[in-house]
C-alpha cells in the first residue's frame, strides 16, 4: 500500500506539468508539505514533447532539468504518478481526497537499464509521441522522464512478454502482482494543474486530418524535429516518408469557431511563427523549402510582436491572409490542395503543398465543472477564477491557454493563495 | 418603384450598413463577420461571383450601397449551405443573400435580366396564383421566357426528365386545364397580401 502522510496543511498539487510541478516546488521551498499527483508515468507535461520554445528558440529540456533537479532534493513533495484525483470533498482547509494510483508493475529498484524491453517483443502505439510510432510494452516514457523508472503495460501483463521482462530483471524491479488502490488523504488546499490538450481535429472536417495523412497538427509536427521522434529529427511526411519542403500552417483550426472551441487558443499563432523556423533550420536554403501561413490575423501577443516581425522578414516564410475553406489531396503525388479565397484582394486559390499542419486548438485536459461542486467553467470549460471555488486553485493550462511564461505565473499566483490558506489552517490550530 | 430607391436613399444617406440591417432579412448579421473567407472559399459557385458573400458584407459596411445593391452576385447562390455549415461566426449567409437579392428586387433596382430573378417572379406568380405550384405551367413559362424559338430547344432537352416525370406520375400532363390549387385561393390571396402590407409597413416601403 502507498503510504502517504497528508494533513490540512498539506497542499495537493494535480498535474505535473510546468505549472504544477513550478507550483509544487514553490509551495515545498516555502516549507509547505506537498502532495503531487500526474496521471502519466512521467512528470513534465506538454512541454517535454515540443522540441523548442517560442520565442528565444531554446530547447525545454533545459529548464526541465532544473526543475528536476530541484524536484529530486525536495524531501516535502510527495509525487505520485499514473495516478488521478477521483473525487474532491470539504472546504477551504479542510479537504477529503481520493486518489486513484494505476499499477506500474515496476518498483523503485529499477535502474532503467532496459533489459526489460528488450525482452519483451509486443509494441504498444507511443502517446509520448502522439501515436506517430510504436513502442515496445515495456517502456520508459521518454528519455528524460522522471522518475527514470520502466512502464510495464497493463496490455501484456499475465501474458508470456510480461514473463520474460520479469525474468530479464537483474534487479528484481518488476512485480506483476501490483493492483490498482484508491487512497484517501485529507489536505488544506488544491492546486489544479491539468493543463491542455489539442482539439480533436477529426472534427474539423473539411480539413480531411482523419482522410488525408499529409494533413498532420501542430503537436505532431514539433514531435517530427526530436533526433529521437517518430523521423528521427527530420521533416519527412506521413504517406510517403518524402522530404516535407513546402509546408502549410492552418491558423485557427479548431480555434474562435463557433462550430468548434470559441476562444482563441493564443499560442498558436506564436507556435506556427516558430515552426515556420524549422524549415529553414533543417534545409538551410534551399529554395524549394517555404512555409505558407494561412491566417485570419496573427496573433503574436505583447512582446511577442518582435518574434513575428523577424519571421515576416524571412524570404522562406509566406502569409497568406485568408481562412482555408478546405482541403482536397492529389491522389498520385499524395500532395494536399489548400482551396480558398484571400482578404487582401479577395482572389480564389488552390494552392499545393507537401504537407499541412494545423496550428490546432488548446482546450482543458479535463473539464473545470468536473473538479468539484463549486468550481465553475468559463464558456471553453476552463477554470474560472472568481473565487466560489473555496481553496481549488487553478493553476496555468487548466485556466486559459497560456505561454509557459504565463503558466508559470499563473502557477506562482496560486501557489500564494494556497500558501495563505494552510497558513490560516496552522495560526488556528497552533 | 425606384420612388421607393429614392426614399430609403434619404432616409439612411451613407450608413447603408444600417439600411440593410433594418430592412434586409437577417441584415444585422452582417457586421459580425470577421473576414476569414471560409464563405466565399467553400461555394460551389465561387468562380462565378462578381463579389463573394466575404466581399459583399465588406462592401456593405464601406457603404457600398449601388455596387451591392446592382450586382448579380447573390442571385448566384443556389442555397447549398455550405458556407453556413462553414461559418466560424455562424453568420445566416444564404439567408443574407437571398435577403439583399429580394431587398434589391423590392427596390427596383436589381439587374432586369438576371435568370434567377425572372425564375423567381415566374415561380412566385405561379405559387401564389392557386397555393400550389403547377409544374406542367411552370417549365413551358421557363422554357420560353426567351421566346418561341429558344423555348422549343429548351423543351426538347428537357423531354427526357419530363417524360421520366410523367411516367412516375410527378407531372399531370393536363395541368393546364384542371391543375389542382388549394380550397380556397382567394382567401390565400387575401392572406398573401396583407403579410406583404405588414412587411412593407415594417420596413417603411410606401407602397
Ligand atoms: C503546438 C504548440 C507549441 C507550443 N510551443 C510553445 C513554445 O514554444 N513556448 C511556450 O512558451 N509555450 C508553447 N506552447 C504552450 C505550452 O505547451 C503550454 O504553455 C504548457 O504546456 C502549459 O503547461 P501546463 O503545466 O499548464 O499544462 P500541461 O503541459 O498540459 O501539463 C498538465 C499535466 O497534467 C497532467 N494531467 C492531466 N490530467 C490529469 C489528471 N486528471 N490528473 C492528474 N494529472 C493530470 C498531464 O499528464 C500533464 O502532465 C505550445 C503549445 C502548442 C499547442
Ligand atoms: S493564437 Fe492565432 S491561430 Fe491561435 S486561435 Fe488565436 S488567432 Fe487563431
Ligand atoms: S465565413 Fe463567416 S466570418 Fe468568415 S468571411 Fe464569411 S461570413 Fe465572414
Amino acid at each position: 500500500m502507498t503510504d502517504v502522510v497528508a494533513t490540512n496543511e498539506t497542499i495537493l498539487v494535480v498535474g505535473g506539468g510546468i505549472s504544477g510541478m513550478t507550483a509544487a516546488l514553490e509551495a515545498a521551498e516555502c516549507g509547505k508539505q506537498v502532495v503531487l499527483v500526474e496521471k502519466n508515468p512521467s512528470v513534465g507535461g506538454r512541454i517535454a514533447q515540443l522540441y523548442k520554445y517560442f520565442p528565444k528558440l531554446c530547447r525545454p529540456s533545459c529548464g526541465q532539468e532544473i526543475n528536476l533537479r530541484r524536484l529530486k532534493v525536495n524531501k516535502r513533495i510527495r509525487l505520485l504518478t499514473m495516478a488521478e484525483v477521483t473525487n474532491v470533498d470539504g472546504a477551504a482547509g479542510d479537504y477529503d481526497v481520493s486518489i486513484t494510483i494505476h499499477p506500474r508493475y515496476v518498483n523503485e529498484n529499477c535502474t532503467a537499464c532496459g533489459a526489460c524491453a528488450e525482452a519483451v517483443t509486443a509494441e504498444i502505439d507511443d502517446p509520448f509521441n502522439y501515436n506517430m510510432k510504436t513502442i515496445k510494452a515495456a517502456y520508459l516514457p521518454y528519455n528524460m522522464a522522471y522518475p527514470q523508472r520502466y512502464v510495464i503495460d497493463p496490455s501484456i501483463v499475465g501474458s508470456e512478454d510480461a514473463n520474460k521482462a520479469k525474468a530479464a530483471c537483474k534487479y528484481d524491479a518488476i512485480d506483476l502482482d501490483m493492483q490498482e488502490q484508491t487512497i484517501e488523504i485529507k489536505v488544506g488546499a488544491v492546486i489544479w494543474a491539468t493543463g491542455w490538450r489539442p482539439y480533436d481535429a477529426a472534427k474539423i472536417q473539411p480539413y480531411g486530418y482523419d482522410r488525408y495523412p499529409n494533413v498532420i497538427t501542430s503537436v505532431e509536427f514539433e514531435r517530427m524535429m526530436d533526433p529521437f521522434g517518430p523521423t528521427g529529427g527530420k521533416l519527412l511526411r506521413p504517406s510517403d516518408a518524402k522530404e516535407a519542403k513546402s509546408i502549410a500552417f492552418i491558423q485557427c483550426a479548431g480555434s474562435r469557431d463557433r462550430n468548434h472551441l470559441t476562444h482563441c487558443s493564443r499560442i498558436c499563432c506564436m507556435a506556427s511563427l516558430k515552426q515556420s523556423t524549422y524549415i529553414g533550420e533543417q534545409y538551410g536554403d534551399d529554395a524549394d523549402a517555404k512555409a505558407t501561413i494561412y491566417y485570419i490575423d496573427i496573433r503574436a501577443i505583447d512582446r511577442f510582436e518582435d518574434f513575428y516581425k523577424k519571421v515576416q522578414a524571412d524570404e522562406k516564410v509566406h502569409f497568406i491572409k485568408s481562412k482555408v475553406a478546405n482541403i482536397t489531396e492529389n491522389r498520385d503525388t499524395g500532395d494536399v490542395v489548400l482551396h480558398g479565397v484571400d482578404t487582401e484582394g479577395y482572389h480564389r486559390y488552390d494552392n499545393t503543398h507537401d504537407l499541412c499542419v494545423l496550428a490546432i486548438g488548446m482546450e482543458p485536459s479535463v473539464r473545470a465543472d468536473q473538479i468539484a461542486d463549486n468550481v465553475s467553467a468559463d464558456a471553453s470549460g476552463f477554470i474560472q477564477m472568481n473565487g466560489a471555488g473555496g481553496a481549488i486553485f487553478g493553476a496555468g493550462c487548466a485556466t486559459n491557454a497560456l505561454d509557459v511564461n504565463r503558466a508559470v505565473q499563473s502557477a506562482t499566483a496560486a501557489t500564494l493563495r494556497a500558501i495563505q490558506v494552510v497558513n490560516r489552517v496552522s495560526s488556528a490550530e497552533a | 418603384m425606384s420612388d421607393v430607391n429614392t426614399a430609403m436613399v434619404q432616409k439612411y444617406r451613407n450608413d447603408f450598413l444600417k439600411e440593410v440591417e433594418e430592412n434586409v432579412e437577417e441584415g444585422h448579421w452582417v457586421k459580425m463577420c470577421m473576414q476569414c473567407g471560409v464563405c466565399s472559399g467553400s461555394c460551389p459557385f465561387g468562380p462565378d461571383w462578381d463579389h463573394p458573400p466575404q466581399e459583399i458584407f465588406m462592401m456593405i459596411r464601406a457603404g457600398k450601397r449601388d455596387e451591392v445593391l446592382t450586382t448579380e452576385s447573390m442571385w448566384m447562390c443556389t442555397s447549398c449551405y455550405n458556407c453556413i455549415v462553414r461559418c466560424p461566426r455562424e453568420l445566416p449567409i444564404t439567408h443574407i443573400m437571398h435577403g439583399l437579392a429580394n431587398y434589391a428586387h423590392r427596390l427596383g433596382i436589381a439587374p432586369k435580366m438576371n435568370p434567377t430573378r425572372r425564375f423567381s417572379k415566374i415561380f412566385w406568380n405561379n405559387i401564389a396564383k392557386t397555393g400550389r405550384v403547377n409544374e406542367l405551367a411552370l417549365s413551358l413559362k421557363l422554357y420560353f421566357m426567351d421566346g418561341f424559338m429558344s423555348g422549343i430547344k429548351n423543351a426538347l432537352a428537357m423531354a427526357g426528365v419530363g417524360i421520366g416525370m410523367l411516367k412516375t406520375k410527378r407531372l399531370n400532363p393536363f395541368a393546364l386545364i384542371n391543375h389542382k390549387g388549394v380550397k380556397n385561393p382567394k382567401e390565400l390571396h387575401v392572406l398573401l397580401k396583407k403579410a406583404r402590407e405588414i412587411e412593407d409597413r415594417r420596413k417603411g416601403i410606401a407602397r
